[in-house]
Parts: C-alpha cells; structure tokens; sequence
C-alpha cells in the first residue's frame, strides 16, 4: 500500500476542534504495517487524543527508535517533526530534544523489543531523571520486523508461531515503571481504543515521566493459540482497574455517580482526571498499593489495565536541573556568552 | 662508595621528579613548588604520572624548569625527591648520572641502596614532622609542604614566593596558611643551616613568563564550550576527559546563572553510559541546542552507533575525546593519540568526520568553542580531540581570547518567516552547492517545514527512500559538504627551516612543544627540516602542498600505527614512501630527545644519495 500516495482532500463535515482542525489534521502518512496491526489502532489513539486536546500538531516532537512501533510515528501527527533513531535509544535522544527545548509536547513510541530488550537501560534512567514526556511501548511480544523472535516481555510458557515455547521469565515493564520513579503509569489495550484515548490524553498532560504499556497483538507472528499476546488472550483476560474522563480546565463535571465509585485526581495545568472505578480495592494514588494489586493480579493470569498510578504533584528533570524557564535553544548570544571582559578576569586568576 | 665523578650544574634549566604516593596530600605541594618558579618568572612544565588508582599506589610529578620556555617533556631527571619507598630502587636508577637524590633520612639507608654517581641530599622530614605535630594527618600533609622549604633553599628559590602563593591557596581557609608556612619555614631553615651548595640547580629570576596563564587543557575545553554556546552537556565519567565536564559545571554556575531567576542558562545530565550521553546530545543538536559530550576513547567505541546517525541524518554534534592509551581501557592515565582513526571514520558504512587537534589549553579553548560553530554550519559531528597530556597537566599558555563583535553562527536554520514566505524547503536539498542543506527546528510552523528524521536512507525532501540513485545522490552531496569542511576548519602552521630542505615533518596535538623545541636543536646543529603541524581534519588543500614541496616528509606522532600518515595516504593519495613514521607510544609524552635522535638517523641514513623524484609531468 505505500505506493499509494494519501487523499489530501477530505469530508467537508468532519467536525473540528477548538483550534479549528479536523482529524485528518493530525495523520500522518499512510502506514506501511500489517492490516490488522495493534499499532495502527495506537496511532489512531494518539491522533483522536490530540485532536482532541486541541494540541497544535507542530508543539508535539514525536521520537522513537528501531522496529515496528518505531516507524508509527511517520504515520500520524504529520506535521509533526519527527525522529526514528537509533535501536533502543530513543529515551535519551528525546531527554536531548526536551532539555532543548521545555516548551514542546514530547511523546516517545517504542516497542517492546526496543525497550525491554535492547533498551532497557535508557528506559530505566528516562524514568528515573522523570523526563516530561509520553512514553508509549507498544508491546506485542515479538520481534516483527525480523520476523517473529520472542522479545524481553513474552512470558514463559508462551509459543511462537513456529511453535517454540519462550523457556526465559518475561519483564513486566509497568512494575518497573512504578519502581523506578514514573509519576504516571498505565497500561492499555489496542483493542479497547475507548479505554486507550483517555489515557493517552491524561499522559500527554502529565508534567512528568508518563508511562504506557499497551498491548498491541502482532497479527503476523503473535496472534496465535498458546500467544499470551493474542487478541483473544488479552480480550479473555484483561482486568480493567478503572475508566478515565479526562477533564480540560475549568470544565463542568455534569455527570453523576454513586458515592465511592469516583477518584478525582487533579493535575498541576488544571486539569482533572475523574476516574471511575471498576475494582473498588484500587488506588492509583497509591503506588505500593498498585503494585501489589498488579503483581497479584498478574500471579492469577490476569493483565491489569487502566490507570494504574498517578503523582499528581509531579515535577520533571528541569525542575531537578533548574533550568531557565525560557527553552535553551533560544537562548541568544548575550545571554549564552560570558564576553571578552569576563575572560579577562579568568585570565588574571590563572597567572 | 667511590668517588662522584660529576657535579650536574644548572640554572633554570632542568628536571625534577617528585615520586609520592596517591592520596598522601603531596600534589598541592608539588604544584605550589611549581608554580614558585612562574613566580620567579620562569618558565616551567609540570606533569602528573598517576595511577588508575586513588589512594595507596605510586604517582610521580614531573617538573621541567626551562627558562627557555620549552614545555614538551624533556626525559631524564635531575634531581629525585624520593617520597615512596615502594618505588625507590626504580627511581633511583632514573636519575642522571651527576644529578641528585633529595629523601627523608629521618631512618638511615644502607650504602647499596644508593648509586656511586649521583649525590645524596637528606633531610630528616619525618623527624622533623614528628616533633612538631601530634596529629598524625598533619604530620603527612605538612611533611609535603616542609619538603617544598627545604627544596626551595637548596634550588635559592625566593624566600618568599611559597610563602605568598600559600596565601593565594587557602583564601577563604585562612586558618590553613599559618600552620603551611611554618611547615615551609622548617624545611628551608633545616636546609639553609645544614646542607650549603649540596645541589647545583638554581633558580634564577628571569623573564620568560610574560603574561601567560597556567591551565590544564580539560579546564580551557569547558571554558570554551561556555564561550562557544553549548547549553547540553550529556557525558559519563572517564579518565581522563571528567574534569572537563566537572570544569564545565563549576564556569556554568559562576557565569551562566541567570542573576534575577537563580535559574540556569544551561543543563548537565551525567547519564547511564556514553550511548546516553550522545543520544542526549544528538536529540538537543536536533533541537537547535548547541550539545556536546566529552569522553576519552573506549566512551568513543561506546557512541559510534549514534556519530553514524548523526552523520547521516545530519544533526551538529561536539564530542571533546581527550585520548589516553588504548585499545580496550589500555593505558587509563597514560597519553597517546591513538584514536584518530577511530573518531576520523567513526561508524559503519561510509562515514568520514571533522576533527580539530590543539596544541595546548589555549586552543583547547579556542577549537571546543569554534567546534559548535562548524557543527551547526556543517550539521555533523564534529571532535575535539585532545589528550590526557594536554587536558590533565597544568601548562604554561597564552591568554584565552575572545571577540565579542563575533557571533555565533548557527548555520542554515529555516525560520517560519522563510517558511510562510514559500521557500521550498527540502530537508536534504543543497540549495547553495556545498553540501549543506537547510533545517527547520521542531515547532517552528503549524503546517511547513516539518520533516521526518531518520537513519535509514531518503530523498531530498526527507521522504524514505531505498531507491539507488537517492542514495548515491546524498552520499555524494556529503562528500561534497565534507569538501567544504575543508575550507572553514583551522589551517595548518608552518615553521621553516632556515635554508631550503627536502625534509619536512607532520605534527599535531600534544606533540607540539617537544617538535618546537627539536626544531631549535636542528636548526642549532644545521639540520634543515621544515615543520606543518596540522590542525584538523579533513586536511586543507595546503597540507597537500607542503607533502609536495619535501621529497621526505616525517610524521610524528603518538600511536603505533601510524594513524595520522595512514590518513594522509589515503585522503590525499600520497605515495606512502614518502612519508616517513616516527611514533611514539610507550604513554609517556613524546620529547625532543626522541624526535631529535629518531629523525636525525633517518636523515644521516638517507644523506648519502638524493630521492628521486618522478618529475615527468
């Protein structure tokens, strides 16, 4: 299908955002995966979620590394800048472009091979230095590209398509998130896009390291019997914690809900998240609670979704590093050099 | 014993080696003692011989007085302060025959410990310490101070200066200088009244310092990335580049801090490992922040992957190695320039890079701020390649300068007024015809200029592309931006012979004060040799000219390989018998004893018969 170059004109009644634009405003080119694929319905996610925080296209960076996951950002957000690069080394590459630039919307896409396997390292420290950003693994298990090698996050016992049973214990990378200092940690499901927008919206207004885990079946090499990362696997045993209304600022919350069954967690921008609880036993404020309730749920095979912990007092590397609120990369030449005068002066203490 | 045949007999020229132990607090000493000669207006040139190590092993100083100014390491020692027993058989036997061996008598040394032809200086410094301190720190550290006394009356330094400059030192820790230069006192009285005309080197008060300044290279390279703009810094501690990073953050926080806020004009990360660190720096240089990292070679091997990426996607990056003895971790604290292959063609596939080589502190300033200048006119990696003699020894340089009517050249940034103006913007289009293409910033404009960034192959509107001629169509048009490097890096200096010669010599980096002070010597012994040091790579068209102008050009050098001449042959297609090696690569500094002795035979072996030339047009 990449030859066919993408209609440009569009159906005059889609409706728009409060900047004016429509969907189509926010796709990219025309992906080049799988009919099928997990990850297109991710790009989906990510362009309704942006249409519909009225982002400016061009304030978001979009990076990634190498694989499947990595080419998606080419086929949304096109008027975007974007960067593909290097294998598992998207996480610091994107810490460079933040620390640059503090003003820009960052969301980083990966994939599982890309960040539990070769990346793990990157992704850990990204995590730990809380880089304002949306990091979003798109996690099918496999290696699709090379054609269907087991990744980091396949569970034991799992069968590739060829039928070989992964003997090697899997990484879970959102209890890894919550242990390494992630102040918004999620996990989402290709196939639940109305589970999915929300989350990514709450991510993208996150002013920390947010993390989500999404699974995304590989209809090429991983959608198969004996595949834990199956569309009927995940379907059968995915175990929602809650549902999120994401709520801009200063929004009338008008629905009603029973008493207990709502947290509102609002955000350092203003805005609310209102999560409706689907397990009455969870907290996401709690980020011990939430891994017990991950690690126990996961012991009975379950896969754990929704939001799973929020700081909502969450501060990020340029507060760590105090840095200049203007971005550094506009710093002008007055600001950036000390003159002749104060060499001088360097000069005279080195005699 | 028998009898001392020879007496060396010196004034302001000549070697002393302080053999200590690390940690033992002797390095302040010893650079305090140095510095008393700039005081006296001598020149010097003091060199740290230190361990992969922090506390416990051996470390020597090397102090080279050279009222001539010759700041290359000279070889031999003159005089020995033997302040280690663990390496005292050793560094006895290093002395020249003639010179003297300055130790703490305080418990007697059998006769065989000694050499018949030197001269024994002791001093009872433990005794002394002992009866004067009770605390047994005190009693180590101002043991190194009471030595620097006794040394300054034995070589008739001026009473005074240490006593100053210990002043100067503890500004700010005023209760430290009393106890200082009393210790100081203790030593040169015990000298003054015991040990008259024991040694024949002197200092004498002089001229030569002028107004230079006394700096290590790392410290100059972190000055000039402040001057330079760099706002990114992303680096991982490696001996022996750390001190540059840690000089950067300390000049950051006295001149970047934004006086109303508190806030800072700059950010530091030190990241998991040298991948981090060029991924940081690769993700800012694509943001239009001025990054660099700063490694020494194995943090090198670590980021290739990311210099191909940054060469092909085209991004401006600044990567200061300063070089210690490889391969593996090698020689950790010793010197070479052995990775001038390594950063010149880092990367699979084809890939080439620019490197700038100083001399000294005052062009590790000069090139680390000039580096972010080429990075961003030419969008590519560009290295400043140092090395651990230059970066982390104290060396007499000129004063760092600055224009401040200059300012900075970002390069070909496409602004949103060029975009909403409808210039066409083609992310890999040469527009202008040398190479370099124009870029647009993220977040630049709602709708144009945006562009995908990538390390696989692609047109010239930044599309992917396999397509053969696309391909050949970029790596051609960066060959030709690599033409262009040519001509905006430093050029190369010369010094020629006093008559016309067929011998010429290639030098660069840290070779440089050991190649002028040889330089001297043959001119001195009538031996024409011209010299070229260079200063960057990709080479400019002059090199090529003074390769063609001598029928035998030697290369100078400290690696085993031969890197250097390697690159001359193949970039500049020269006849590889025509360029002689001459490599230095045991870790110490190369020295004008060597050079002068190792081309000196090769042109007494090749004076009996001229070359021949191919002269055949």
């Amino acid at each position: 299908m990449t030859y066919l170059a993408k209609p440009r004109l569009h159906h005059p009644t889609l409706p728009e955002n409060r900047l004016g634009y429509t969907r189509r405003d926010y796709e990219g080119k025309i992906s080049t995966l799988c009919a099928g694929c997990g990850h297109d319905s991710i790009s989906a996610a990510i362009i309704q979620a942006c249409w519909e925080l009225a982002i400016e296209p061009h304030r978001v960076a979009k990076l990634s590394g190498i694989g499947c996951s990595s080419k998606t950002p080419d086929y949304f957000l096109g008027n975007s800048h974007g960067f593909n690069s290097v294998h598992g080394r998207m996480p610091s590459v994107l810490t460079g472009a933040n620390l640059a630039n503090r003003d820009l919307i960052y969301l980083g896409v990966s994939g599982d091979g890309d960040s539990a396997s070769i990346g793990i390292g990157q992704f850990a420290h990204v995590m730990r230095r809380g880089v304002n950003m949306t990091y979003i693994v798109e996690n099918n298990g496999v290696y699709g590209l090379t054609k269907g090698q087991f990744s980091a996050t396949a569970d034991q016992g799992s069968k590739s398509k060829k039928g070989v049973v992964n003997s090697d214990s899997p990484i879970d990378m959102v209890p890894l998130a919550l242990q390494l200092g992630a102040t918004f940690v999620a996990r989402g499901f290709s196939g639940d896009k109305q589970q999915l927008v929300p989350l990514i919206k709450a991510a993208l207004a996150h002013p920390g390291a947010a993390f989500i885990d999404v699974i995304s079946p590989c209809v090429a090499f991983n959608n198969h019997a004996g595949s834990t990362k199956s569309y009927d696997y995940v379907r059968e045993h995915n175990d929602a914690v809650n549902r999120i209304d994401f709520m801009p600022k200063r929004s009338e919350i008008t629905a009603d809900y029973a008493p207990g069954s709502v947290i509102d967690v609002e955000q350092h921008d203003g805005t609310t998240l209102r999560l409706r609880k689907l397990a009455d036993d969870f907290d996401p404020r709690d980020r011990i609670g939430a891994m017990n309730h991950i690690m126990a749920h996961q012991a009975k095979g379950e896969i754990v979704t929704g939001l799973l912990y929020i700081d909502n007092d969450a501060g990020d590397l340029h507060e760590h590093l105090n840095t200049v609120a203007t971005p550094l990369n506009r710093l002008d030449n007055k600001t950036l050099c000390p003159g002749a005068g104060a060499l001088e002066r360097i000069n005279a203490s080195l005699r | 014993m028998t009898a001392v045949t020879r007496r060396i007999e010196a004034v302001n020229d000549f070697v002393i080696k302080f053999a200590n132990v690390n940690g033992s607090g002797s390095a302040s000493a010893n650079e305090l003692f140095s510095k008393s000669f700039l005081r006296m207006g001598v020149p010097v040139s003091p060199r740290n011989i230190f361990p992969s190590n922090i506390q416990g092993l051996p470390t020597w100083y090397e102090v080279r007085v050279t009222e001539k100014g010759y700041l290359g390491r000279r070889g031999g020692v003159d005089l020995l302060v033997a302040m280690n027993p663990q390496t005292w058989d050793k560094d006895v036997a290093e002395i020249e025959p003639g010179g003297y061996l300055f130790y703490d008598n305080t418990k007697p040394l059998p006769g065989s410990r000694f050499r018949p032809d030197i001269h024994v200086v002791g001093v009872p410094l433990t005794q002394m310490c002992n009866e004067a301190y009770s605390d047994p720190r005190e009693r180590q550290l101002l043991k190194n101070i009471m030595y620097a006394g006794a040394l300054a009356a034995l070589l008739d330094i001026d009473h005074d200066v240490i006593p100053k400059l210990l002043v100067e030192q503890y500004k700010g820790k005023d209760k430290l200088i009393k106890p200082n230069q009393d210790a100081y006192q203790k030593g040169y009285d015990y000298a003054k009244a015991n040990l008259p005309d024991a040694i024949g080197l002197r200092a004498r008060r002089a001229d030569n310092v002028g107004n230079r300044i006394f700096m290590e290279g790392n410290a100059a390279a972190a000055l000039g990335a402040v001057y330079g703009g760099a706002t990114v810094c992303a680096w991982y501690p490696i001996t022996p580049s750390s001190s540059v990073a840690e000089a950067f953050q300390s000049y950051c926080s006295k001149l970047r801090v934004d006086k109303e806020t508190g806030k800072n004009n700059f950010a530091i990360v030190q990241s998991e490992d040298e991948l981090a660190s060029i991924g940081m720096v690769v993700g800012a240089g694509w943001n239009g922040a001025r990054a660099f990292t700063t490694t020494s070679g194995p943090g090198v091997s670590l980021m290739t992957e990311f210099i191909g990426l940054a060469y092909f996607a085209e991004i401006p990056v600044t990567i200061i190695n300063v070089q210690r003895g490889g391969p593996s971790t090698g020689m950790p604290t010793r010197t070479q320039q052995a990775d001038l292959v390594a950063c010149a063609y880092a990367s699979h596939g084809d890939t080439k890079h620019v490197l700038l080589l100083p001399e000294d502190p005052h062009e590790c300033f000069q090139f680390s701020a000039q580096a972010f200048d080429l990075a961003d006119r030419l969008q590519t990696p560009v290295f400043v390649m140092t090395d651990l003699d230059i970066g982390m020894n104290q060396r007499l340089t000129a004063p760092l300068t600055w224009d401040d009517s200059k300012a900075y050249d970002r390069g070909k940034v496409m602004s949103a007024e060029e975009l909403e103006s409808g210039r066409d913007f083609g992310r890999y289009l040469d527009v202008d015809g040398d190479g370099i293409a124009y870029r647009t910033l993220p977040g630049t404009h709602p709708t144009k200029g945006a562009y995908f960034t990538r390390g696989t192959t692609k047109d010239r509107y930044a599309r992917y592309s396999e397509a053969g001629p696309d391909y050949i169509e970029n790596v051609q048009r960066l060959l030709r931006k690599f033409e262009t490097a040519r001509t905006l890096v430093p050029q190369p200096v010369v010094r020629q012979a006093s008559q016309k010669t067929r011998f010429g010599a290639i030098y660069f980096g840290s070779t440089s004060p050991a190649m002028a002070e040889a330089s001297d010597v043959f001119e001195a012994d009538g031996v024409m040799v011209d010299t070229m040091r260079v200063r960057a790579f990709p080479f400019p068209e002059s090199v090529e000219r003074f390769i063609a102008e001598h029928d035998i050009v030697f290369v100078v050098e400290q690696n085993r390989d031969a890197q250097m001449r390697s690159m001359l042959v193949n970039e500049l297609e020269i006849d590889p018998a025509r360029l002689v090696p001459i490599l230095h690569y045991d870790g110490t500094p190369i020295t004008a004893r060597f050079i002068v002795r190792t081309i000196g035979e090769r042109i007494k072996g090749s004076n009996v018969e001229p070359l021949k030339r191919d002269k055949v047009a």
